[in-house]
Formats: C-alpha cells, structure tokens, sequence
C-alpha cells in the first residue's frame, strides 16, 4: 500500500531523511518511532504530498504523491502533529468542511459526521467553536475528521500527544476496530512504545534520517535482547537527548499566546 | 463549486465572528474623514477645489478596501502558522480552486467593509452626485478588493512568518495608499510623485471611484477599468502561481 524506496530530503545541507526504504501491506498498522527530529514529520509530509522528495521513489497506493497528488490525496486521511483546525468554526463546521472538501455527498456526509461526533463524544458540542475546545477534545476532533472520508490509508501522526489515558485507550481501540473491519492501513508515529507494541504490527525505528532497524516487536527486543520495546528503542537510538532549534512556527505560536494574554 | 461556495462561507464567517476585528477596521477609515475630511475642508475650499469630503470619501472607500483586501490575503500567513492551511492542501482539490475561494472570500469581506465605510461617509455630509453611475461604484469597489486579496495571497505564499509583515505594510501598502490620490487631486504634481501616481494601481480604482460617485474624474473611467482589469489578471496568476508553490 506504501512504498518508499531510498527516500532522500535535504534542507540545504541538513538532510532530514537519509536513504530510507520500507514497505506497508494493505491491512497493516506500521509504526515510525524516532526520537524528536529523527525525520518521522518529514516522511510523513512527503508521504502526503505536503513535501516534494529530493530523491527516491514513493508510492501510495500505486499513486506517485508527488505527480498524482489529487488521486493520492482522496485515498489518505491524516492527523497532523500540531493543531490543524480553524478555531473560529464550530465542530461541525469544521467536519463540514472536510467533507466538502473531499467531496462527500451531502446525505453521507451528515450521516458520517453525526457517527464519528458521537463515537469521539463530540456530538454534544457539535456547535461549540473549537477554540472553546480543550485540547484532548480538539485531537479527538481532528481524528474523527480524518477518517470522515472513510480514506483507504490513515496517518497518524502523534495522534496521542497530550491526551490521558481513557482518550487515548479509546482511540487506539477505534484505530484496531477500523484496521480489523475495514482493512484500513494505518502509518503511524507515537513516542508511547507501549501503544506502538500494543497496535502495530511492524514497527521501523528512525534515528539521524536512518532506518536503524525493522520489525514486529518481538523482533525488535529479541534483536537488541531487551526484555521491553522502550529498552530496545533506547538501546537503538541512545541514551542522549536531542536539541531541535524552536522552528518560527513554536516562536509564532509564543507571540499568539503573548498577544492572547494581553487581551484578557 | 461547492469548495469554492465552503472557502468563502468560512471566510464570511469567520469575519461576522470577529467583531471587535469589524469595528477596530472601522477606526481608521473614520479617522481621516473627519481629521483630514474637516480639517482640511477649509483650506481645499479656498484653493478653489471644492468641497474636500466629497473629494476625500471615495479615497477613503479606495483605502478601506484596500487594507482590508490586503489582510484577508495576509490571513493566509495566520493558518499557515495556526495549521489549518495544512488541512486545505492535502485535500483532493487542486491549490488553483482554494485560491480562487479564498479569493473571493477575502474580496467579499473587503467591498462589505467598503460598504459600511459608505455608509459612514454619507453620515458625515458625503452626497452622491450621480445615482446612474452608481452600479459603476461597485464595480470599481469589487476590482480594488480582488486585486488587492490577490496581492496579499500573493505575498503570503512566500512569507512564512509575521516578521516580514512590518516590512510590507510600511514599503507597500502604505505607499500604496498615500501615493493614490486618495487624498490629493493628481493634477500640477511634481514629477516623480506623477510618475509615483501613475504606476499605483489603486490610483486608478480610487478615480474610477470618484469619477463614478462625484464626477470627478482624472484618467477617465475606462482607462481606469482598463488597469484594473489587467493589473489585477497579474495578480491573481500571481498570487495562483505563488500559492501552487507552496511547501510546508
């Protein structure tokens, strides 16, 4: 379903993703685990036709991502690491939205919108704005958003980050449900090594742009002879923790929270 | 077509929810009319030109469409940091169509504001001479507005962060406006700010203006639809091109 064949891209001289090269069956929960800046996000938006890549070849689906965006783009849905929804629309708006935009026939639309509200317990505030929202129930939204057009290839992108336990229990039931009744693919990243052993089926471990090893997660400890997935990634990617200089988007997001505070 | 009608509805309404937005827009418009309006009412009238208010609010309609065009186009800059532009570019509609939405939401926002700012002038003494030309005025109105939505689609594409807006607002759109004859007649002009006059799009729009609700015109209206047309073409394959290129 995914195919990616000795993926390069480089920003100027930093090259965020090195020569990497994996395969996902259809039906299969793949997990990219990395430690911060090991190039998941990167892969991801190329995956998604957000970046073009500097070399290699990438295949969705039988889809190039890069040339037959569109086609690629109606066969994923996608969760996003940081926040991707308009605030000053409402929950349905914003669900609206989407379903419009990936051409969802109006009847269905309605219909999917009201499911995916309730199983993520939204439906209540449906009318709310979103930035009314806290942030467990913005990531639920923006989950329940990316499966609205029932897409052949989910990506999810630290769907968990910030929510507790009960969500996120919640949502990896959902993901397993979807995967199981649907044949759903599922690409996804996580810093929680017990999600990613609990739902993937094949995990990759990325560090500096590599792939540094591949496998289910009985294979991965019994490579590294780790007794759980946590010691085996440790034991993979060290001990050291990476620097990531604050992107303009993080010094962005500290003058919106400056200007947010003055107001009040 | 639907995606269009969605991108434009959700800028409507996001615009309708902002109201401290709608009424802190409204301040500057208000400003120059009765600061320069009254101000300088005297003395334009001595110097045998008129009454200044009828020659000053069509600048002022020009000026107020002109920002906030700008800023509807700017706002891109706001989902791209905010995330929401990530959402519209994986989606299966070609960057061309979200353009031309955005567009034209943007441009809607900027003639409604035109319109109360109307509405302002005709409070403060403001008369429209010619009710024939009047469907003119807004033609006038909706080709500044989309020219200038299109030039901030334009810049924003290639900013990615605030920090370069100061830089636009004091070296473009400012001079944008003081150099249209929004506030000044065009005539007996030394000759670089003729030469400045001339090449300043919305010096046309805010003619077209003048000529169509008072009657006073300086290039002649289809001179001035002429500009606006091509100019404002540019921009939006401009600002098309500019956004078909953006990477995140």
């Amino acid at each position: 379903m995914i195919r990616v064949a000795n993926l390069v891209k480089k920003y100027g001289d930093f090259t965020a993703v090195n020569d990497i090269s994996f395969d996902v069956a259809e039906g299969e929960i793949f997990a990219f685990l990395g430690p911060n800046g090991a190039g998941k996000t990167t892969t991801i938006k190329i995956l998604t036709t957000l970046l073009k890549p500097t070399s290699g070849q990438v295949e969705l689906d039988g889809l190039n991502p890069a040339v037959e965006h569109n086609e690629a783009r109606k066969r994923f849905g996608i969760v996003f690491q940081d926040p991707s929804l308009d605030e000053e629309l409402t929950a349905y708006e914003n669900m609206d939205f989407h379903g419009v935009l990936y051409k969802v026939p109006a009847k269905i639309r309605a219909k999917r919108i009201e499911q995916l509200l309730t199983l993520f317990e939204l439906w209540e505030r449906r009318n709310d704005q979103v930035k009314q929202f806290s942030g467990g129930m913005k990531r639920r939204l923006e989950i329940a958003r990316g499966l609205l057009h029932t897409p052949k290839i989910v990506f999810l992108d630290e769907p968990t980050l910030g929510l507790d336990p009960q969500t996120r229990n919640q949502l990896w039931t959902h993901v397993k449900k979807l995967n199981g009744e649907e044949r759903v693919t599922v690409f996804m990243t996580t810093h929680y090594m017990e999600e990613a052993e609990r739902v993937a089926h094949r995990i990759a471990i990325i560090d500096h742009g590599k792939i540094v090893a591949q496998g289910s997660a009985e294979q991965l400890k019994a490579q590294t002879g780790a007794e759980t997935l946590e010691q085996a990634f440790l034991a993979l990617t060290g001990s050291t923790i990476r620097q990531e200089d604050a992107s303009a988007l993080d010094q962005m997001r500290n003058m919106a929270r400056m200007f947010r505070g003055r107001r009040r | 077509m639907n995606v269009i009608y969605i991108l434009w509805l959700r800028q409507i309404k996001r615009y309708l929810r902002s109201k401290p937005r709608i009424i802190a827009s409204l301040g500057q418009p208000l400003l120059f009319l009765i600061a320069l309006g009254f101000g300088f009412g005297p003395i334009f009238q001595r110097a045998g030109q008129g009454n200044y208010i009828q020659f000053l609010a069509p600048g002022v309609i020009g000026m107020t469409i002109l920002f906030t065009a700008i800023f509807s186009g700017i706002e891109l800059i706001w989902d791209r940091q905010f995330g929401f532009l990530k959402e519209t570019l994986v989606a299966p509609v070609p960057r061309i169509v979200i353009m031309i939405g955005r567009t034209i939401g943007g441009a809607t926002v900027a003639l409604i504001q035109g319109f109360i700012v109307v509405l302002i002038c005709l409070a403060a003494g403001f008369r429209v001479t010619n009710f024939s030309a009047l469907p003119w005025a807004i033609l006038f109105m909706i080709l500044i507005a989309v020219m200038f939505t299109a030039l901030g689609t334009a810049i924003a594409s290639v900013l990615s962060d605030f920090q370069g807006f100061q830089l636009v607002m004091n070296f473009l759109v400012m001079p944008i406006f003081f150099l249209s004859g929004a506030l000044f007649p065009l005539t007996n002009l030394p000759k670089l700010l003729d030469l400045a006059t001339t090449i300043d799009p919305l010096s046309y729009g805010v003619d077209g203006l003048r000529s169509a609700l008072v009657g006073i015109g300086h290039f002649g209206m289809p001179l001035d639809v002429l500009v606006l047309c091509v100019i404002g073409a540019a921009l939006l394959g401009a600002g098309g091109y500019l956004f078909s290129k953006i990477q995140l």
